[in-house]
């Protein structure tokens, strides 16, 4: 496949597809919107269907239902939409149904600064809908990152029947950028896993050795029950601790016993490193700017970039702190992701880089943190 | 860290700012280098500051955004007024001087881009590629063929020509400039 | 063999609920909404449906409840979101026949906005709404079908509100077929979802129910059997209620089936849509 210039937004779309994505539920809102209308002419031409709904919330149901009908299904928004779509991403969690969401992230609170980018909506992805639950948060940093992800994402959600968000942000969604994405053969897609067993035997939410039941669609034969109330291994409700605190231990082991696939990061010159940068998303891009010209000034500077941002990835962040002094933590906000770290990461100091007024942050700003003693 | 080249064309809403900085960046493509290309624009469609960013490399391009500009078009004084601080020392400022009345930089090349293109297209609109040619031919930024190709392939649909003739405008303008200036 | 019509009716339980599994029910004694669950079994049978063709999606409330206890494909969803649940069920399994069961505050407070637009797409989604003017599960709160003056524990002093007309509500906003009957009329309320499950396109049928434990209670309208006399007594078909004197109108439940029109149906015209992306990449 040739170069060419391609913006996030579209680079997930057609990750999407790639992907096997089959179902698009949006409604217009800057700066996802983009996705949707690449969508909606792209599904068609799949044999993929695409909706604009009524507002988010109903795009959120509506994924998770044509999840339950068999399709590869995401549905893309940015913060106000996010903020709508919690109280279904939840039943998404406690029902176990691969989907993807997007999130254009776009500075707030509110209304914020429709069309300029932020990392605001770190600790929304991860709590944002009520209740105890593992979540799969991937962040991209590049246009070709934003396609890779979007695959990943849903090869996770169909693999660990679970929902994936994928924190884009506005600088990543609308920027455009030389690509070369990959030729179709080499993409790996995966799909969920289909019962083998007859009707008479199945349970939607048995507790299987791998941990992830098997899914099968409405309308093949196997009647089941789906619900976001806690449910039995059939999936009818139930009040029993000995049914609930099963089923609680089941869905976060299935994240935590497959961290090596989930967690995707980057080290680059941390072996000598006295500080380190650790970055995601589109400041990523200005704090790898900013190592490079540390090292240019023969500063020991590593970096460390997450592109999944949940679970949060302890062990390499713990690991690349243990032999330096500081860390950096650039962030477009007043300090999320950063105080992971600083749970990780002990005695060592932590510095905070953090802007959340709508302006990228400039590799010179995380250079002078870098400097600083 | 290899060199990069920035680029910011700003102007008005509705100026085709940002397709302008899409055609650069394609032919920046064409030509095999790295680019990126982002943009700002407010609310409004039609009318509000718009400005797109280009950067240029052979090598990787971390930071998307402009540091501080080599090349800075304005097609609006209030993309003069804001923008003409962030230029590099040395680095060029082309203004359009339909729209922009005062530049700060008496080396500024302020020169009528919207009557050119009015003169050859009968479009105002057509004036970000006469501006395109135009800034181009200064700099030698990619090479002509990529920018042909590129807005070619850009054009809205049955105006490929007069986008060609408006490109081909700039061109000379620039070329015209440079063989004054070689005179003198 | 001629199946007798009793036996015939234990076969339709037999065959579409999940009878081995989940009963008791959770309704109280007395509810309506077991009477329309019947009715909707009837319905599927008369229809002649294998249960594996028929997804039964529901929202919150006592009416939320009713999938746990039928053999089909169900899903009981969030509170107001059933119709956008089964909105993306239906676009992915056009094949299937899709019963979307929903109470008055569900479907009309907060999920009005999805009624309305599922309504206006014309997608073809079977909604029961299931009205008994009040939130029963949380206690007896009022709701939008709730009548002006009607007492509830959120309306201590009377309700100043109106109540939504549900099935104008539905034909306005374009629903395919639009039925109403009671829980009394339980036979022509199994015939009107009967013809709704037929349909293509969206159909609605509004159920009319009571709430003796809440609703009665709080308004003194008497035991369940007290209020099922109501709902017979006022309960009236559209003739008959074109006949009655103004001044005994106000009380009645106008039955019947109100909107019956061929508009093309969603998810039908969403296939034309594929087969013309397909072309213009094929060109």
């Amino acid at each position: 496949m040739t170069a060419r210039l391609m913006q996030g937004d579209e680079a997930c779309a057609e990750g999407a597809i790639a992907a096997g994505c089959r179902f698009f539920a949006g409604y217009p809102i800057t700066p996802a919107t983009d996705i949707a209308e690449v969508l909606a002419r792209r599904l068609p031409q799949v044999g993929g269907k695409f909706i604009q709904m009524e507002d988010e919330i109903a795009s959120m149901a509506a994924i998770i239902g044509a999840s339950v009908g068999g399709a590869k299904a995401m549905t893309a928004t940015s913060g106000p939409g996010f903020s709508l779509m919690q109280e279904n991403i939840g039943y998404a969690c406690m029902a176990e149904i691969p989907c993807v969401v997007v999130n254009v992230q776009r500075t707030g609170p509110s209304t914020g600064l429709p069309t300029s980018p932020s990392q605001g909506d770190v600790m929304q992805a991860r709590w944002g809908t009520h209740g105890d639950h593992p979540i799969i948060v991937l962040s991209p940093f590049s246009v070709r990152e934003a396609f890779d992800l979007t695959v990943r994402a849903f090869n996770m959600a169909e693999k660990y029947r679970t929902p994936v968000i994928l924190l884009m942000d506005e600088m990543i969604g609308h920027m455009r950028e030389k690509v070369e994405l990959p030729p179709p053969e080499t993409i790996e897609v995966v799909e969920r896993v289909i019962t083998s067993v007859p009707p008479e035997w199945y349970k939607a939410y048995e507790n299987t050795p791998s941990d992830v039941p098997p899914m099968i669609s409405f309308g093949q034969g196997y009647r089941y029950h789906i619900t976001g109330l806690f449910h039995d291994e059939r999936g009818f409700p139930t009040q029993r601790l000995d049914e609930i605190d099963p089923w609680i231990a089941r869905v976060f082991r299935k994240i935590e016993r497959n961290l090596r696939d989930i967690l995707i990061y980057e080290t680059d010159q941390v072996e000598d490193a006295e500080v380190v940068v650790i970055a995601y998303g589109a400041t990523a891009r200005s704090a790898r700017h900013a190592v490079r010209l540390a090292r240019e000034q023969g500063l020991r500077v590593g970096f460390l970039r997450l592109s999944t941002i949940w679970p949060f990835p302890e062990r390499i962040v713990a690991e690349v702190a243990e032999r330096i002094h500081r860390v950096i933590v650039p962030e477009m906000n007043l300090g999320q992701l950063a105080l992971e770290v600083e749970r990780v990461v002990g005695r060592r100091k932590v510095i905070r880089v953090g802007k959340a007024n709508g302006e990228m942050i400039a590799p010179r700003e995380i250079l002078d943190a870098i400097g600083r003693g | 860290m290899s060199e990069r080249y920035e680029v910011r064309l700003a102007g008005k809403g509705g100026q085709g700012m940002i397709l302008a900085g899409i055609i650069l960046a394609e032919a920046a493509i064409l030509d095999g280098k790295n680019v990126t290309q982002t943009q700002s624009y407010g609310p409004e469609a039609r009318g509000g500051a718009s400005r797109s960013e280009v950067v240029i490399s052979d090598g990787e391009i971390d930071y998307p955004k402009v540091t501080q500009a080599d090349v800075l078009l304005c097609m609006s004084q209030e993309a003069c007024d804001r923008y003409c601080h962030d230029l590099k020392e040395h680095g060029l400022l082309i203004a359009d001087s339909v729209h922009v009345e005062r530049t700060p930089d008496n080396l500024a090349v302020e020169v009528p881009l919207t009557r050119w293109a009015e003169e050859t297209t009968g479009r105002q609109i057509t004036a970000s590629v006469v501006a395109l040619g135009f800034l181009v031919g200064l700099t030698g930024l990619v090479s002509r063929q990529a920018m042909e190709a590129a807005v070619k392939a850009r054009a809205p649909k049955g105006t490929a020509e007069i986008n060609l003739k408006a490109l081909a405008v700039g061109f000379e303008q620039a070329e015209r400039l440079l063989s004054s200036r070689r005179g003198r | 063999m001629v199946v007798k019509k009793q036996e015939r009716e234990s076969l339709v339980h037999e065959r579409y609920l999940r009878h081995q599994k989940k009963f008791p029910h959770v309704w109280c004694a007395g509810c309506g909404i077991g009477i329309v669950m019947g009715a909707i079994v009837r319905a599927v049978d008369a229809v002649g449906l294998s249960n594996d063709e028929v997804a039964m999606i529901s929202g919150i409330g006592c009416s939320g409840r009713m999938p746990v206890y039928v053999d089909f494909n169900t899903m009981h969803t969030t509170h107001g979101r059933a119709l956008a649940f089964a909105t993306g069920l239906k676009m992915v399994r056009p094949e299937m026949k899709v019963i979307v069961v929903m109470g008055d505050g569900d479907a009309l407070a907060i999920g009005g906005n999805h009624f309305i637009h599922a309504a206006r797409r014309n997608i073809g989604l079977t909604a029961i709404i299931i009205n008994n003017n009040v939130y029963g599960m949380t206690g007896g709160q009022y709701s939008p079908t709730t009548p002006t003056h009607a007492y509830a524990t959120t309306a201590p002093y009377g309700n100043i509100e109106q109540p939504f007309p549900i099935c104008q509500l539905a034909e306005a906003a374009g629903a395919a077929f639009v039925a109403r009957s009671t829980v009394y009329h339980a036979r022509e309320l199994s015939r009107f979802i009967t013809q709704a499950i037929q349909k293509e396109g969206f159909s609605v049928v509004e159920a009319v129910s009571y709430c003796h434990t809440t609703y009665g209670r709080i308004n003194k309208l008497g035991s369940a059997v007290e209020m099922m006399r109501r709902l017979k007594e006022n309960g009236v078909s559209q003739r008959a209620f074109e006949r009655l004197p103004e001044e005994e109108r106000a009380d009645k439940i106008v039955r019947g089936v109100f909107v019956d029109r061929d508009i093309p149906e969603y998810t039908q015209l969403y296939d034309q849509i594929i087969a013309r992306a397909q072309q213009a990449v094929a060109a």
